[in-house]
């Protein structure tokens, strides 16, 4: 029975991690940047949350409706102030080394702002209560809940890009930015809008992550590397296969963790490397079509 | 007054000179066939009009206004729209969505989806299908179509014949003559001599970045065009 807990709450975190990811999904999908400043800019969305919260004294949840647009207006300043330029040089270096500068700004800026002790965000009875469904096995309603947010965002995501006139814009851009623009489609501000969307996906599951356990300045580089492991294994471009990336990393990890607690990220790892060698991701055969 | 003209226009590629010292003016409802060997300078042309090339020096008018330092994607609102060589379709959108997000950012006009099926009438079983998985001709209706969905005053086609089969290429130009009879104004780089010339009013040709002939269509005969496309007056026919 064990067990069978383990792989629940492995699902679970995978939402998080699933989370963690689409913002790099949809960065990479688009523009071709793989954003390393993603884990510090939840983080840094995390540390805004933290401070309008108890500034204002209101729940995290509702602290949220300002972080997110927040954020989202960060992307698109970022994209157009920095990322922009990078891209312009063109090349993949360029930005791959931009956002390397950005996530060390960003840790470092919140070192320096809210010192290196270690912080939680408080979610209220959210955090201690869980259905008991038998003896070993407890759901825990934090960690449902963001499993849930992660299924909506992620869905929310693909129905933006499949149905709405900005999400096709989008797909076509990342089809082949150059015929966008003879279309009439301003490739750079297509650019703009999805950095914002992938920004407030990253500040939502840093607060998410805040949530559930504790949070300090430097932890933004590892939930960057499990973003983009939950990405890989489910394979690059593909934002349900990113939901399954994530999922199947959290249960390699608390599995992993029930045969020994030091096992638990080194299974993770272990899965991503073993995707890594044998299948290029779940739905990597998709993009190859493509 | 002229809907398009072209002013001492130089276009470099790094240190390759694509369009040299061309000087071309186009009236409104005029069909242009640019002809030439590759590498003659005929996309980087249409290329450089609209505004995926911006030009090295001189200046490209637009309605009367030099519109050369106006990104590409503000010159579709403006009433240009190119179909550019290799189709260049958004592999993973479909048909309809393909020409709907041309549609979206162009001017009012006749042209719609519905429009655009009617005039392909191979596309209506593949509205739904992705670009990628069309034939050749299909794809080459849906660039077409993805272009006139921004009802264009001024359409530049490049080479929309090339690696069709005849009868798709029957079809593509059975629609062309529509939209010419519309009153669209079109600059059409073509291979197929013959077929240029029998849409066109008038040639121009280019060889090595010059316009080394322009005539009306009807007063050029093939010999005429095969002479300036190759440089050399020679005897033959110019090549498919």
């Amino acid at each position: 029975m064990t067990w069978v807990n383990a792989v629940i709450q492995g699902i679970l975190l995978g939402g998080l991690y699933a989370l963690f990811g689409c913002g790099l999904s949809l960065m990479f999908g688009v523009m071709r940047i793989v954003n390393l400043a993603h884990g510090d800019l939840a983080l840094l969305g995390a540390f805004l949350t933290l401070s309008i919260s108890t500034g204002l004294g209101v729940s995290p949840f509702v602290a949220l409706l300002i972080v997110l647009p927040l954020m989202g207006v960060v992307g698109y300043v970022l994209q157009r102030g920095i990322l922009e330029r990078a891209l312009r040089r063109g090349g993949e270096l360029a930005p791959l080394l931009a956002t390397f500068g950005l996530a060390i700004v960003i840790g470092n800026g919140l070192l320096e702002i809210y010192s290196p002790d270690t912080r939680s965000l408080d979610a209220g009875a959210l955090e201690t209560s869980s259905w008991r469904i038998t003896d070993q096995i407890a759901i825990p309603v934090l960690s449902f809940l963001i499993f849930i947010v992660a299924i909506l965002v992620l869905g929310g995501l693909e129905l933006f890009l499949k149905r709405t006139p900005l999400g096709q814009a989008m797909r076509a851009t990342a089809d082949d930015a150059e015929t966008a623009e003879l279309v009439g489609i301003d490739a750079r501000a297509v650019y703009a809008y999805a950095t914002a969307i992938a920004v407030s996906t990253a500040a939502l599951a840093g607060v998410a992550f805040a949530m559930r356990s504790t949070f300090d300045p430097t932890i933004g580089p590892a939930r960057l590397i499990f973003g983009f492991e939950a990405v890989v294994i489910g394979g690059i471009g593909s934002l349900w296969g990113t939901l399954l990336g994530g999922v199947a990393l959290g249960v390699a990890q608390t599995v992993g963790a029930e045969i020994d607690p030091s096992w638990s990220i080194l299974a993770g790892h272990f899965l991503f490397l073993a995707v890594l060698a044998f299948r290029g991701g779940f739905f990597a055969l998709r993009e190859v079509r493509a | 007054m002229s809907i398009l003209a072209l002013e001492r226009l130089e276009v470099r590629h790094g240190l390759l000179s694509a369009v040299r010292d061309l000087d071309l003016e186009l009236a409104e409802g005029e069909t242009l066939a640019l002809v030439g060997a590759n590498g003659a300078g005929k996309s980087s042309l249409l290329r450089t009009i609209a505004g995926a090339h911006r030009p090295a020096s001189g200046k490209v008018i637009y309605e009367g206004r030099d519109i050369s330092r106006v990104s590409g994607h503000k010159r579709v609102p403006m009433g240009i729209a190119l179909v550019p060589e290799g189709r260049r379709l958004f592999p993973s959108l479909t048909v309809e969505e393909n020409l709907l997000v041309a549609g979206r950012n162009g001017r009012q006009g006749p042209w719609n989806v519905d429009a655009v099926i009617d005039a392909f009438p191979m596309l209506r079983e593949r509205r739904r299908s992705r670009a990628q998985n069309l034939s050749g001709g299909e794809q080459q209706a849906t660039a077409i179509g993805r272009a006139l969905m921004t009802n264009p005053r001024l359409l530049l086609l490049d080479e929309v014949s090339l690696g069709l089969a005849p009868v798709a290429v029957e079809d593509v130009y059975r629609s062309l003559r529509q939209v010419i009879a519309g009153g669209t104004t079109v600059i059409l780089v073509e291979q197929d001599l013959a077929r240029a010339l029998d849409v066109a009013t008038r040639v121009v040709c280019m060889l090595e970045g010059r316009a080394v002939l322009a005539a009306a269509a009807k007063d050029v005969t093939r010999e005429i065009v095969t002479d300036a496309y190759f440089g050399t007056p020679q005897a033959g026919g110019a090549r498919p």
